[in-house]
């Protein structure tokens, strides 16, 4: 079924109206016909020229128009009333902006409001189910008074919402009148417009919006639900919003997006944008395209490519990104694993280990002499040094640079001898994977041919810092998946351990069954012995089946370290 | 008895902004200007300003670059060049130049003398304050002028807008490929770090400071504190009460330099590419070394010095090759925040 549509278009016109004047000749060519009306601050003397002798357009009474203010929908009144009385046979009315630019040929839209000549199209949802705003206030827009303006009275406007909600203050609303929201861009027929207009309790109704917050997007969205029984909620014109509620600008790589989405009109034009201005509303081809708009795929991007600016890329830590503790959204880009006191049992482990599992195995990354990046290489992912100090200089940086710049998973070795300044950051962390062996520090001391004072001054500070180290790891604010064994345990059975922590690493590793070389434990118990007896308590390491059995301790134990 | 007043961070940051303020206007009186075409100047036009010495060389391409961004007018002050710059940038149609003999240390590294003609002839326009070695690059930059960020910015409510330093280097020994002038000297500096950048944040100032990239690694690697600092705020709507406070690293009133999201999100940037090391930087750095001139005693070029007489190399194998900006925003140098 097919019908005549006379379509005409309402245009509020306040910026730029060098782009407005051209969209109205747009609409104006593709056979509407249409009422503009311009700010009364702006100049208008250029656009009343341009279009003198136009029969095809009219110019509404001027009035001054505010953002979120009652005067944008009387300005909308006016302008509708206007094209009415000049052409009374409209059958549609299209609101719009200078800044709309019709991406289709008009006769496109007409032929696609004849097919179904009685859809209201204009977005309208109940303003009790929330969710359609974007920032700034919901329900409150129809239930407290706002008299003060948002732009220019920020203040006072906040203030006398927190009063109003102190005072428990609620606006009684009009009979009959269920408030909705929606896209200020709508499509109405003329019957619905002309009810709305003419509706005999028209002057209770703007005199409730007149003090609710934003009318332009809930006047017209409400009253069209009391005049209309065949509302299509999704506005004809492709509009987004960023997440503080201002729209998106189209500028000219978008035109392939727009040309995509099908759309009749989008908004907003960003005036520079000659190229779009160019390429749309396309040439009419021979007939009328029938498809549809289909904006999901266009709104879908959109949304995505924003949601930057929310939510940010995980473990990016930059210029313009530099999110306090906790507040991350991920602490880092990718999961990685820390292995720790492997390398002090098996020497040569990240040898052994690197074809065994899907990582780039490092050495100690924080070790205090250098930094041993896989294969000693110089220079790590995305350029680091193997500078100590540059990497103490920022350890988190460091961390999260080197996962944010490799492709591959990170695995690297760790240790108390380590700079122990992330302990937190990757105990919290859920990406992280630690195997920790405690007390595996032990192990190179066996062989030291340092004087045994100076091995128990170093075994004291690497204990403690174990210690402390075990701490975090024990806490309740862990996030990071961990295994931990202490030494004896794992030595009693190392190859069931090291299958544990490669599958940690590693869910896809084949087991292994054979072990790395391992360092010669023989003179554990000794050093144990002599640790004890040098009055330093080993704490760490667990059962180690030291033989003689320690003499009972009498009194206070001597706990120096 | 000693007395200490007790100021808030407030009240001494105002103090130091109309201390730099005053200093911009008493030493602003050294500049003589040679070629004065402000008058150009009509609202809204965007607006590059520039401190340069001895740069002939480079300034051909440089002006062309950002001409090509729709910048309207150039103001150079130029620190007594003996190359013929002065009588290029002179008969330059777009290009106002002052002069100035002075010290280039004591205008506090020729600030003074920018916030000077920032508060002259900034103020209510889009400034950007660069060296004529760092080229912007902002989102969408292939696509959208200069224009489209700033209007994008104005509408955001934003006044600022941050642009790491990023050093560019070649591939091999810094003399080997010769600069000729008007050459792009990306083209010859096309390599950079992407990931060996610390950042901390300043409180007092509010400002992140980032350090690192191939400088830090190749001459500081021992001392990373004072390897010199990347963050800068080069793009700002003026107004004649702000005043850089140290290069364009910082600003007053410190909210400006508050350009990035604590909140987790990512707030857009851009990226300066830094392409000071080119086959003209040997000769630079000895002059420079021999001006004392520079920041802290020139530490910097002396640590250059040193480590190019060695035959010290920027690049590395894990250096990137600079495509475009997507190349920049994918890596996290910069980021085109909500900008879509």
């Amino acid at each position: 079924m097919t019908a005549q549509v006379r379509l005409g278009v309402v245009l509020l016109c306040h910026a730029d109206l060098q782009v407005a004047a051209r969209m109205a000749r747009i609409w104006a060519d593709g056979g509407a016909r249409v009422a503009i009306h311009v700010d009364a601050r702006s100049d208008a003397g250029g656009m009343m020229q341009a279009f003198q002798g136009d029969d095809r357009v009219v110019f509404a009474p001027r009035r001054r128009c505010d953002w979120g203010r009652f005067n944008l929908v009387q300005a909308t009144q006016d302008a509708a009333q206007a094209l009415f009385d000049r052409w009374p046979d409209c059958t549609h009315v299209y609101l719009a902006s200078g800044s709309c630019l019709p991406l289709r040929p008009i006769s496109d839209m007409t032929a696609f409001l004849a097919a179904d000549p009685d859809r209201d199209h204009i977005e309208s949802v109940s303003a009790r189910e929330a969710g359609w705003a974007k920032g700034g206030l919901h329900e409150e827009r129809f239930t407290l008074f706002h008299p003060f303006d948002w732009q220019r009275r920020r203040r006072l406007f906040d203030r006398s919402v927190r009063l109003q909600r102190r005072l428990g203050l609620r606006r009684r609303l009009p009979a009959g009148v269920n408030p909705h929201l929606g896209s200020q861009w709508w499509c109405l027929t003329a019957t619905t417009l002309r009810a709305i207009l003419t509706d005999p309790r028209r002057a209770e109704f703007d005199r409730f919006f007149r003090h609710v917050w934003i009318p332009d997007e809930s006047y017209f969205q409400t009253l069209a639900r009391r005049h209309s029984a065949r509302i299509e909620s999704r506005s004809l014109t492709l509009a987004q919003f960023d997440h503080k509620g201002r729209p998106y600008l189209l500028y000219d790589d978008m035109a392939s997006l727009l040309a995509e989405s099908h759309c009749f009109v989008a908004r907003k034009l960003w005036p520079g944008a000659s190229g779009l201005l160019q390429q749309f509303p396309t040439r009419q081809v021979a007939l009328t395209d029938p498809t549809p708009p289909r904006p999901d795929h266009v709104d879908r991007i959109i949304q995505r490519r924003a949601e930057r600016r929310v939510t940010g890329r995980p473990g990016l830590h930059m210029q313009s990104r530099f999110p306090r503790k906790d507040a991350e959204n991920g602490k880092t880009a990718g999961p990685y694993a820390v292995l720790q006191g492997f390398s002090d049992i098996f020497p040569g482990f990240e040898g052994w280990l690197a074809p065994r599992v899907a990582a780039q195995v490092h050495g100690h990354l924080f070790d205090p002499v250098q930094v041993q990046f896989a294969d000693q290489a110089a220079f790590g992912p995305g350029a680091m040094s193997d500078s100590p100090a540059l990497r103490d200089h920022d350890p988190q940086g460091f961390l999260t640079s080197l996962i944010r710049h490799s492709a591959q998973m990170q695995l690297f070795q760790f240790s108390a001898r380590d700079n122990q300044a992330l302990n937190w950051y990757m105990a919290t962390d859920p990406n992280a994977r630690m195997a920790v062996v405690t007390g595996a520090w032990l192990v190179p001391l066996i062989d030291s041919d340092m004087p045994f004072d100076d091995i128990r001054r170093i075994a004291a500070i690497l204990q403690r810092a174990e210690l402390d180290q075990l701490k975090v790891l024990q806490s309740n604010w862990v996030r990071a998946r961990i295994l931990r064994w202490e030494l004896g345990d794992f030595l009693a059975r190392p190859l069931d351990c090291l299958n544990a922590a490669l599958h940690l690493v590693d869910p896809e590793a084949a087991p292994v069954t054979d072990l790395p070389v391992m360092r010669d434990l023989s003179g554990l118990a000794a050093l144990l012995r002599r640790l004890r007896n040098s009055g330093l308590r080993p704490r760490l390491g667990g059962d180690l089946d030291i033989s003689p059995p320690p003499a009972p301790s009498k009194g206070k134990p001597t706990d120096d370290d | 008895m000693t007395f200490r007043l007790r100021l808030s961070g407030q009240t001494r940051r105002r103090a130091l902004r109309q201390y730099l303020l005053a200093r911009a206007v008493n030493r602003g009186r050294a500049l003589r200007p040679v070629a004065d075409r402000t008058a150009q100047i009509t609202k809204g036009d965007l607006l590059v300003f520039v401190t340069q010495r001895n740069e002939r060389i480079r300034l051909p391409y440089f002006l062309e670059y950002y001409r090509k961004m729709g910048v309207a007018h150039f103001l150079f002050v130029d620190n007594d060049s003996s190359d013929g710059s002065r009588d290029y940038l002179a008969d330059q149609p777009d290009v106002s130049l002052w002069q100035c003999k002075g010290s280039y240390k004591a205008a506090r590294f020729g600030m003074d003398w920018i916030d000077r003609l920032l508060m002259r002839y900034g103020h209510g326009h889009w400034c950007l304050t660069v060296d004529p070695d760092e080229f912007l690059v902002y989102p969408h930059c292939d696509t959208r002028p200069l224009r489209a960020l700033t209007d994008w910015l104005d509408r955001s409510g934003r006044v600022s807008f941050p642009a790491m330093l990023l050093d560019m280097y070649p591939h091999g020994g810094i003399e080997e490929q010769v600069y000729a002038e008007g050459d792009d000297p990306l083209q010859i500096a096309r390599y950079f770090d992407a990931g060996s950048y610390t950042i901390s944040k300043n409180d007092y100032f509010g400002n992140l400071w980032i350090q690192g990239g191939p400088r830090a690694r190749a001459f500081f690697r021992d001392n990373p504190v004072a390897a010199p600092a990347l963050n800068k705020i080069p793009l700002v709507k003026w107004h004649w009460r702000y005043a850089y406070v140290s290069s364009t690293h910082m600003l007053l009133p410190h909210q400006l330099n508050r350009v990035y999201d604590e909140d987790g999100g990512e707030r857009i940037s851009g990226c300066l590419l830094h392409a000071k090391f080119i086959s003209t930087f040997t000769e630079k750095a000895a002059e420079e070394l021999s001006r004392g001139q520079h920041y802290s005693n020139s530490q910097e070029y002396r640590a250059y010095h040193a480590g190019l007489a060695q035959g010290t190399q920027l690049w590395c194998p894990q250096s990137q090759e600079f495509r475009d900006w997507r190349q920049l925003d994918d890596l996290g140098l910069m980021s085109r925040g909500g900008w879509v």
